[in-house]
């Protein structure tokens, strides 16, 4: 364990506090005594080796699984998550790298499963169309020609954002994004990162998955490492060099190699 | 610990490129077109790419009506032998619609042939007068269609709680089913329950198939509803118009409104010239009002309601569907259910069609006839794709073969060929379509 995670946190009361969060799979301990942060208004990159437990952190904030110990403050206030149904009533939005989209239908009707508007007992298609282009419109999403072109005809870059564009539509508070730009071309990470961009500068709370370096570095405002279980370090972004995060994501500390974390008290 | 010392290999090269502009997505066409030009230019790409909608089963469909014609010596067409093709291709029709609801799922249900069959053969007895068990008519179809909704209910259940395959689940329902006729036949009126006779009940069921409309009343049924779904599809293109929304151009919803209306107008004008031998014969049979009450009850629950996208949503990605909170097992249940109800309605008209039920009705080549008829009219063996309209198209192909076999006496053993060929063709092209447009899209990522 590190001196860092002993230390304040800059930015008073966070939109979502994980305390001493403990999560195990029978005899592997998957989660251990993790501590983390998100603010509104900032990206905060989860970073970590194969199996440090991102996905299981990020499920267990999604209500997919249940800690065994611990308290998860949202808005300062504990609550249980036991269901994704829950965590999306707080407002908390998960986008997976699979996007879970519907290749056979629209973008209107993905941006809506489950959800859809009705009048009169049938589906309101009018005016879910109407909503879901003011927020693509709002997100500046350009590149979709029509917003009734099948989700099997976009582009990977497409879809990850309205699958991002969903999740603002449903005013969620917190976006979790898992591996945004894994699945991409050369061209269409650009075009991910500043839809993260814009959700922070709405005052969301955004909470990126990544082993990209590269693009932790381009959106991060803070970044969390986590290392077999525990989280090891938080911090601004600024606070970080490539060489560090890299220490941290393997061999869970610094100094162990004469590391040049630029942090100063 | 020196390795930690060195410059970690980092995918840097990436960032650098990431200023190129995003690669315009192919895109669908169709969506994006504003005139009635770029509609036709958009219709022509789709087709190219073999997203052809239904025109292939128009053409096959002239392609047929041609062959037979000329080979007939001018049967074929004519409005009496027209009218027949109608009423036989009834039955594939809502037995093709009944099979969507499982294809569109990415399942199938081989049982509704014989579900079908007994839920008919239940009617018919029901209504056979001096039984014990005399019902009137509504209430014996009624009964009938309640044992094929419970019989698709049991199997959706076992398919979807157990999650056994619905492929090996309605394959012993076939054969329940088939059994359960045999036994439902040799109830009261053993062997063949008839509905021939003077009775209200069992007129009633015969004239589903066999019965016509006035020859008036069919003109201003007729008329009627093309006024009434003319005048929706143009008002609610014009407000989806004039809000901005994608919609066709005017030019091309009064296309639509047209076609309908000489659609309708031709139908009635043939049903209504007299096809009797002697005497006279003539008006809408009753059967065409029945098809069109169950496509558009369908298609209405399939692309207007919240169920309706469930089932897409399913057939597309299950694990989209259940993220977004779709109960997928009261969806997939349900559609079973719906499966076997419609089937049970397309069985009763085939009883209605034959004049009673007898134990030769074969479940097997019904259920096999719904499959491809289905799949010819476009639906997707693969789940997510399908529409009522594909079931009453591909069923009129089905019946157009049948009846132009049958006008030639030629045997039933080249009707299987040339129908299993229709079908293998059918399948082709939605596997190639679909390999086509999923190669694509990896592409396009």
């Amino acid at each position: 364990m590190t001196a860092a995670l002993a230390e304040p946190h800059a930015n008073g009361e966070a939109l979502l506090q994980i305390r001493e969060l403990d999560k195990h799979f029978g005899p592997v301990q998957a989660l251990y005594h993790v501590d983390l942060d998100v603010p509104s208004g900032q990206v905060t990159a989860l970073c970590g080796d194969n199996g440090a437990g991102k996905t299981v952190l990020t499920k267990t904030i999604s209500g997919i699984y249940q800690p065994d110990h611990g308290q998860i403050l949202w808005q300062g206030q504990p609550v249980h998550i036991r269901s994704a149904r829950d965590s999306s009533r707080l407002g908390i939005e998960t986008v997976y790298q699979d996007l879970a989209l519907a290749d056979n239908l629209d973008i209107v009707q993905n941006m809506f499963l489950g959800r859809e508007r009705l009048r009169g007992g049938l589906l309101d298609e009018d005016s879910m169309e109407r909503t879901a282009k003011e927020t693509l419109a709002s997100l500046r999403v350009t590149t979709v020609r029509s917003i009734r072109q099948p989700v099997a005809s976009l582009s990977g870059g497409q879809r990850q954002s309205v699958a991002v564009a969903k999740s603002v539509m449903w005013g969620s508070k917190l976006v979790i994004m898992a591996e945004p730009t894994a699945a991409l071309g050369v061209a269409q990470p650009r075009q991910v990162l500043d839809l993260i961009r814009r959700l922070r500068d709405r005052g969301l709370g955004v909470m990126v998955i990544s082993h990209n370096l590269n693009d932790i570095f381009e959106v991060a405002d803070r970044i969390a490492i986590m290392y077999l279980g525990r989280l090891v370090v938080q911090d601004d972004a600024a606070n970080f060099d490539r060489q560090s995060v890299v220490e941290y994501m393997t061999t869970g500390g610094l100094g162990r190699s004469g590391g040049t974390r630029t942090r100063d008290a | 610990m020196a390795r930690a010392q060195g410059t970690p290999e980092l995918p840097d090269a990436a960032a650098d490129l990431t200023e190129a502009p995003e690669a315009v997505a192919e895109l669908p066409p169709g969506v994006v077109a504003q005139s009635l030009g770029d509609y036709a230019r958009a219709w022509w790409l789709r087709i190219k790419a073999g997203e052809s909608g239904v025109l292939p089963v128009i053409v096959a469909l002239v392609i047929i009506a041609v062959v037979f014609q000329s080979i007939s010596g001018g049967l074929y067409l004519t409005p009496g032998n027209i009218v027949n093709l109608f009423q036989q291709s009834a039955v594939f029709m809502i037995l093709a619609m009944a099979e969507g609801f499982a294809l569109i799922l990415g399942e199938i249900d081989l049982s509704i042939g014989y579900v079908g069959a007994v839920g008919a053969a239940i009617t018919v007895q029901l209504v056979q007068p001096g039984g014990t068990y005399k019902w009137p008519w509504w209430a014996a179809i009624a009964g009938g269609l309640l044992f094929c909704t419970i019989f698709g209910a049991i199997q959706g259940t076992l398919i979807t709680r157990l999650r056994l395959p619905s492929f090996i689940v309605t394959l012993a329902g076939f054969l329940i089913a088939n059994g359960l006729m045999l036994i439902v036949l040799l109830l009261a009126f053993s062997g063949f329950p008839s509905l021939s006779g003077t009775d209200t009940d069992r007129v009633t069921i015969y004239n589903l198939m066999w019965g016509s409309i006035d020859p008036t009343v069919s003109i201003i049924a007729a008329a009627v509803i093309v006024v009434l779904l003319g005048g929706w599809l143009w008002v609610s293109d014009a407000r989806r118009r004039s809000s901005g929304l994608v919609a066709p151009p005017a030019s091309l919803s009064a296309i639509k409104i047209a076609l309908i209306a000489v659609a309708a107008a031709v139908v009635v004008a043939i049903c209504n010239q007299n096809r009797a031998v002697i005497g006279i014969n003539e008006g809408v049979p009753w059967v065409i009002p029945i098809v069109l009450g169950v496509f558009a009850a369908w298609t209405v629950l399939l692309t207007r309601t919240r169920y309706g996208r469930y089932v897409y949503a399913i057939g597309g990605n299950p694990e989209a569907a259940r993220r977004a909170g779709v109960n997928l097992a009261r969806v997939r249940t349900i559609a079973f259910a719906l499966c076997a109800f419609t089937a049970g309605i397309g069985m009763l008209l085939f009883a209605s069609y034959l004049g009673g039920m007898s134990n030769n009705v074969n479940g097997g080549s019904q259920v096999l006839y719904a499959v491809a008829a289905a799949v010819i009219g476009g639906t997707s063996l693969f789940g997510g794709r399908g529409k009522p309209l594909h079931g009453v198209l591909g069923g009129l192909v089905i019946g157009a073969i049948y009846n132009g076999m049958y006008l030639q006496s030629l045997d039933v053993k080249y009707q299987f060929i040339v129908t299993g060929l229709v079908l293998l063709a059918a399948v082709t092209i939605d596997s190639v379509s679909r390999r086509g447009s999923t190669s694509g899209s990896v592409a396009r990522i």
